[in-house]
């Protein structure tokens, strides 16, 4: 039983949070792709910014004296996400939309966007410095254990405030989207622009604003999944590029283009990522007497220093065995 | 004579007068070792062309191009270890082998287990079977090899053969790697490409900082030897400091920049023949290509990996000059996006463009850190005169400063210039 607590306590919870942050970001990604087709390098360094507001705004909170029963945090997350895609609005605005302007193909917006990478990190650079900051300095994260005695544990199931949170904001936005793209006739029309950007046109959709409607989603996800990122480890500036191939292989292993296989394919590559590097001795412990080697020291897939492998291999497969993805996306 | 080679000549003499300025501005040693390195960086730049400019192909992993074109020169050329060979490690690492080539060999098996009427899901199954055994039976031989050679010899040490060589081997492992990701991603769309390069960078670095049996990882192996005499082998000869430094450098400098002259005649004349006119075919329409009997994937593999060879060739050369391989001190803005930066701005197709564009942004890099620092101090010194208080940690944030203006410089050139300052020339019919 204990071995289980402590399974849920270091797959389960680790998984589902830092799935969660995967799914946001490739979410916003896949649609990107979907509407403007080309692939959104900037993205890992529009979740830095995004913390990075979330950050100043938590900390302007905590001079004016604002707090409450959750971390400042995710008090702050509207305005930071409002921003954040106002932001988003702003870049496309005066790099990318010139360029569409132009005919430029998708790769000429490809590069267009690294340069997009490099600005933000310069700034975010210049004023923040290179050092690591954490938004629990002056709060503490709150733990919340869930005894177990009752089924014959001796040890807590524990996970932090922050991390429930997370994980229920992650819910409350995927079904906010869904319904949005579902139900509301603009989601509708963005789901035309993603399957035939002529055909969508051509028809009456209007889709300049199909265009603005998408930066505002992704900037505003970027953004949550930026802060929930910093609120489970650390904010520094270089998070952008140790982010950025998960978030995608999380899209393309969904299907690029498809926002529901964005949340699956973030998903399924947070929990292989906590699954490899996860150390199975103390699971297999209690089966030492029928296994065939002895348990010495720690037993994961993977070592910790090449966790970032995982993601690769996994986009890998996914490239060689179905290149569409797991929905149906954009392959040729 | 045309305008476009009036422009590139203006151009190159722009670029001339620039270098001696630096020249009388900073010093001659100074000024050798950027031309040195701007060599090298051209051999990169010109290695990208190939790739992008020639064959249109995404690669965003230079940088651990670079970073196994650097291992291997120091693996080729490092002293010997004897430490290391008179140890079990040879011993342990052969076993190591061996136990790849088994997983190889069932691999290999599991694949053609359709000739023994084991099709579909079933060989799916067996193939996914023969991968978790590999893996396992090479895991269990290779950590305690590691071990063993972290704990009794620190690192493998290398071979100590000549450089030169060490550059070649270099060439070769990564024309390895990027054959290896072209036949994955070649043929899918070039987003895939992108990112499938980003990523083997990534973990290419991963590897290297931690392998630290092969690499000493981030305790980092110097001194690595040159090609030509060091300074201090001048200097053993009776010759003063500064003008050993020079002739070394100078010897050093004339052997890079030899490659480079190599290179760019072969180049130049591929781009002019039929295999060329093939590529830029592809690139520009890889339908109409492919329907006149092209082989659209298999020659877009022959760029990549021809490319890729120029890429690790340069990074031997970078880290052989240093004399010092340091895994942490490679970062994918320094050597993947400033190489980008020099293509776009030099002109993307045309080998002089990426030659000029190569030498001409190395050198503003160069110089951008003592102007920034200059900037930022001043503006640090007028911010206290008026009574705000200095700029905190301005050294470090002066040198941020130029990752913005690097993302700057490309975004102005993809807009006003987006075929770069010396930009192909595009033959109708002569």
């Amino acid at each position: 039983m204990d071995q289980l607590i402590f399974f849920i306590n270091k797959v389960l919870v680790a998984g589902t949070v830092l799935g969660s942050i995967y799914a946001l970001g490739a979410i916003g990604v896949t649609l990107i792709f979907g509407i403007l087709r080309f692939a959104h390098f900037a993205h890992g360094d529009m979740m830095t910014m995004g913390g990075f507001i979330a950050f100043v705004l938590a900390a302007l909170c905590a001079a004016a004296g604002i707090s409450g029963p959750v971390p400042t945090g995710f008090i702050v997350l509207p305005v930071a996400m409002a921003l954040t895609a106002i932001i988003a609005l702003g870049l496309d605005k005066a790099f990318y939309a010139p360029l569409r302007k132009r005919g430029a193909k998708p790769v000429t917006l490809l590069i267009a966007s690294i340069g997009v990478t490099l600005m933000i990190q310069g700034l975010i650079r210049l004023f923040f410095g290179v050092s690591t900051r954490s938004f629990f300095e002056t709060e503490p994260k709150k733990i919340l254990r869930f005894d177990m005695s009752w089924l014959g544990g001796s040890r807590p199931i524990t996970f932090t405030q922050p991390e429930l949170l997370m994980v229920i904001v992650t819910i409350v936005i995927c079904y906010a989207l869904h319904l949005f793209l579902s139900r509301s006739r603009l989601g509708k029309a963005m789901r035309a622009m993603s399957d035939n950007a002529d055909l969508a046109q051509v028809s009456g959709i209007n889709t300049a604003l199909v265009v603005r409607v998408t930066w505002i989603i992704a900037g505003a996800l970027a953004c949550c999944a930026g802060t929930m990122l910093a609120l489970d480890v650390s904010l520094t500036p270089d998070l952008a590029f140790n982010i950025v191939l998960p978030i995608f292989a999380a899209a393309i292993v969904g299907g690029l283009g498809q926002a529901y296989g964005a949340i699956a394919g973030g998903f399924l590559i947070g929990f292989a990522e906590t699954l490899a590097v996860f150390d199975w001795s103390v699971l297999l412990r209690p089966f030492q007497q029928w296994l065939p080697f002895e348990i010495t020291g720690t037993i994961s897939l993977v070592p910790t220093e090449y966790k970032l492998t995982v993601a690769f291999v996994i986009l890998v497969i996914v490239l060689l065995a179905r290149p569409t993805g797991i929905f149906k996306g954009a392959a040729t | 004579m045309s305008p476009a080679v009036t422009r590139a000549l203006g151009l190159y003499a722009a670029l001339v007068v620039l270098i001696i300025g630096v020249g009388v501005g900073m010093g001659i040693p100074y000024t050798t070792r950027m031309l040195v390195e701007a060599a090298a960086y051209a051999l990169i730049a010109l290695g990208l062309n190939i790739q992008w400019g020639y064959g249109g192909l995404f690669n965003f992993g230079i940088m651990g191009f670079l970073m196994v074109g650097g291992a291997c020169v120091t693996f080729i050329s490092y002293p010997i270890n004897q430490k290391f060979w008179n140890s079990d490690g040879p011993m342990l690492l052969g076993r190591a082998l061996i136990a790849a080539i088994i997983g190889f060999l069932l691999i290999l098996a599991a694949r053609n287990a359709h000739r023994i009427g084991i099709k579909g899901g079933w060989k799916t199954t067996l193939i996914v079977i023969a991968w978790a055994i590999s893996y396992v039976v090479f895991r269990s031989q290779i950590d305690p090899a590691t071990a063993y050679i972290e704990a009794q010899a620190g690192f493998v040490g290398g071979l100590g053969l000549p450089v030169v060589v060490g550059w070649a081997f270099g060439g070769l492992v990564v024309a390895g790697i990027a054959w290896v990701v072209g036949r994955i991603c070649l043929g899918l769309r070039t987003d895939y490409l992108a990112i499938a390069t980003i990523g083997i960078s990534e973990i290419i670095r991963a590897l290297i900082k931690n392998m630290q049996w092969l690499t000493r990882g981030t305790l980092t192996v110097s001194p690595i030897r040159w090609p030509v005499p060091l300074p201090e082998d001048y200097q053993a000869k009776g010759m003063d400091t500064f003008s050993a430094l020079i002739y070394a450098r100078g010897g050093y400098f004339l052997v890079a920049g030899a490659i480079v002259a190599a290179v760019m005649v072969l180049l130049i004349r591929a781009y002019g023949g039929p295999w060329g006119r093939m590529m830029r075919a592809i690139r520009d329409n890889y339908i109409a290509a492919g329907s006149m009997g092209k082989n659209v994937t298999a020659r877009q593999l022959e760029v990549f990996v021809l490319g890729s060879i120029l890429i690790g060739i340069g990074g031997g050369i970078l880290v052989s000059f240093a004399q010092i391989f340091d895994p942490g001190s490679y970062q994918p803005i320094n050597h993947t996006f400033l190489i980008w930066v020099m293509i776009i701005v030099g002109g993307a197709g045309n080998n002089w463009g990426a030659l000029f564009g190569a030498v001409f942004i190395y050198v503003v890099w160069l110089l951008s850190e003592p102007l920034a620092q200059l900037l930022f101090g001043s503006i640090s010194d007028w911010s206290s005169h008026v009574g705000w208080g200095a700029i905190p940690d301005i050294e470090s944030r002066s040198l941020q400063m130029r990752v913005f203006v690097l993302g700057l410089v490309i975004s102005i050139a993809l807009r006003y210039a987006p075929r770069g300052l010396i930009p192909e020339v595009a033959q109708t019919s002569r």
